[in-house]
């Protein structure tokens, strides 16, 4: 039996603690006034940021507090021209101002989504593993158990910050729970979300989520009583059961995870929908995921709790992570390519944001996620060698990161984006959780998967 | 050429010949060469052969491929004649660099495939219209082959290798053949 060593239960609760200040930081400094607001752009465009154009509002109107009262008033007798400027320049002000607000939230959504990602890839790969019958994996059925508990929980917390950006924070994350924007009679109806109302509106979204979460939680769950049961069965009857549930799970899992990405990312941009987009976050997922069974299992060895786990399992994980990175850069590259390539406005403004205000984000996560780990892990003889790995692993994780953030954050800051506290805070407070509440579950059962019928060829894997 | 005597033990069981390898290799006798139908798991670790280099020179044929690629879209695309083909961008070679990623993909892997397999070829001898080099026809059928050269200790050798279960040893005259 494991046991949670002490410093790593305190390490992770120092990550949540301070993480969680940090995040509070985050919401408390994000609430800007409109003056505040202005007076920030004006400073911004004296710099000679890209706002110049603001420059010229602030030096023709000479006292904004009084246009912008006038012009919530209305008021008629203004002229049609300073109207209309003074709208843009309000506008502006308010578009900024709403970015700002937002950008709390996306980090901690971003955040969460990114560790509850690794749990439910840790599943779909874990029901991979039953499904195949992999004579290599089973010594490691108990690490993958261990992350896939943060599923529930992960999950969870995800769904509630969506929900919340709603209620609380006026639909600082998606655009189209404004209910406003479907009604032709308010001034924030949107034809376009309007006619995806059926399916984006929050009670579907509630509910889709629940039912998503319900099923993968609900595999999880039977899926480690079985596997637990068979560490003492005579027989292999559990074995069979999480054989059979897993085939299922799978197929269930490829709908709900692609339902999941229209649902939690896409729509953060709801004018905008890519086929392949399901498939392109399974990737980011899957990746991500084996690399922290990577990261967790040699951390374990390196405690000398896995003596049964050799380097060529540690090999085989390096292969996925190596291939995996491949995928992901096969899907993000066509779906990259078909939209650039054809160049459909309609479509194409999601990248052309991207490459506006996100080019480093954008192209560096590239080369994290792919130049590197080609080049690091292509070389059999340095898949075996854990540091290496781990060097490896921790690049294409900080890539998966800045992958999720390129989703989400371009639609709710805009160019008001950085990797600044809330950002680093939401990670830190989401990776105490994860390490805490994974490292519980591994202390629950012992690490040895003792009845699977495949554990003495796992335990005999070489390669 | 001159020709020297080498022994030939014949195996009938893969496990056999490995245990057999292993003993001759623990008495510090040098294998010359082992016939086998099928691959042998381990075998090549049993007698000492070097790991072999092949992936290396398929990495750097990749890259000679990915160079060629970029060079020729580069030539044909934007120095020589940068047409205005359905509004993409020939103004340099990044612009337009997503079209050509298939191709520089494709022959990356053309170039490393087919000079990996040519390289495979030369280095061991193999064309058409070659000779077999083959000492026994079993061999490529069931029987595995281990060929040790003697060097005045025959009889020494012929002993050792009873022991380990070869099935019948031959002392021939070896043509130096290459």
């Amino acid at each position: 039996m494991y046991t949670f060593s002490k410093k790593l239960k305190t390490f992770s609760i120092i990550l949540m603690v301070v993480g969680l200040l940090g995040v509070v930081y985050g919401f408390m400094d994000s609430h800007k006034s409109y003056t505040e607001v202005e007076t920030m752009l004006a400073d911004e465009a004296h710099h000679g940021g890209g706002h110049g154009e603001e420059a010229t509002h602030v030096v023709t109107e000479t006292s904004h507090d009084t246009h912008a009262t006038e012009d919530t008033h209305a008021d008629e007798a203004h002229s049609e021209t300073t109207d209309v400027h003074v709208d843009e320049h309000k506008e502006h002000v308010e578009h900024v101002q709403h970015q700002i607000a937002n950008r709390p939230w996306s980090a901690l959504y971003v955040a969460a989504f990114f560790f509850m990602m690794i749990a439910l890839g840790a599943l779909a790969f874990y029901a991979i593993q039953f499904a195949s019958q992999a004579g290599w994996s089973p010594v490691l059925f108990r690490v993958m158990e261990g992350i896939t508990s943060y599923v529930l929980p992960g999950a969870l917390i995800v769904l509630a910050i969506a929900v919340a950006s709603h209620y609380l924070g006026h639909n600082s994350i998606f655009i189209w729970m404004n209910e406003n924007m479907s009604n032709p009679d308010h001034e924030d109806y949107d034809k376009l979300v309007a006619g995806k109302s059926s399916f984006l509106n929050i009670t579907g979204f509630i509910i889709r989520g629940l039912i998503f979460i319900a099923g993968w939680s609900l595999y999880r769950y039977f899926a480690r009583k079985f596997t637990i049961a068979q560490d003492s069965a005579g027989d292999n009857k559990n074995f069979k059961k999480t054989f059979r549930i897993s085939a299922a799970f799978l197929v269930f899992f490829i709908y709900t995870e692609s339902m999941m990405s229209w649902d939690w990312i896409m729509s953060v941009d709801p004018h905008w929908f890519s086929t392949l987009f399901g498939w392109y976050v399974f990737a980011s997922m899957f990746v991500s995921a084996i690399t922290v069974i990577a990261l967790v299992t040699m951390y374990l060895k390196s405690r000398g709790h896995l003596p049964f786990v050799n380097d060529s399992h540690l090999h085989d994980l390096a292969k996925f992570m190596f291939a995996f990175s491949i995928f992901w850069t096969y899907l993000w590259f066509s779906q990259f390519m078909l939209i650039w390539y054809s160049n459909i406005p309609e479509e194409v403004t999601y990248f052309v944001t991207r490459f506006a205000d996100y080019k480093l984000p954008f192209l560096g996560m590239v080369v994290m996620n792919f130049v590197f780990p080609i080049l690091l892990l292509m070389n059999s003889d340095y898949k075996r060698i854990p540091w290496f790995v781990v060097m490896a692993g921790l690049v294409i994780l900080a890539g998966h990161y800045i992958d999720i953030f390129n989703m989400i954050m371009p639609a709710t800051v805009g160019d008001r984006w950085f990797i600044g506290i809330p950002e680093l805070s939401s990670i830190l407070l989401f990776a105490g959780l994860f390490i805490f509440i994974v490292f519980t579950a591994l202390t629950k059962a012992n690490l040895l998967a003792k009845g699977n019928p495949f554990l003495k060829e796992s335990e005999n894997f070489h390669s | 050429m001159e020709a020297s005597k080498v022994i030939h033990a014949i195996y009938t069981d893969d496990d056999v010949l490995m245990s057999a390898v292993k003993t001759v290799k623990a008495e510090k006798h040098h294998i010359e060469e082992i016939y086998t139908p099928f691959p042998v798991h381990g075998l090549d670790k049993a007698m000492g052969l070097a790991p072999t280099r092949i992936a290396i020179a398929s990495f750097m044929y990749g890259c000679v491929g990915l160079i060629v690629s970029i060079v020729m879209m580069n030539f044909i695309m934007i120095e020589d004649w940068p047409q205005n083909i359905g509004g993409k961008p020939s103004f340099s070679y990044i612009e337009n660099m997503p079209a050509f990623v298939p191709i520089m993909f494709e022959l990356t892997v053309f170039f490393a495939a087919h000079l990996m397999v040519i390289t495979f070829y030369l280095r061991s001898r193999m064309w058409p219209f070659k000779k077999a080099e083959n000492p026994d026809v079993r061999t490529t059928d069931d029987h595995f082959l281990m060929e040790i050269a003697v060097h005045g200790n025959a009889s020494e050798l012929e002993s050792l290798l009873k022991e380990t279960g070869a099935v019948e040893i031959n002392i021939v005259d070896k043509e130096e053949a290459h």
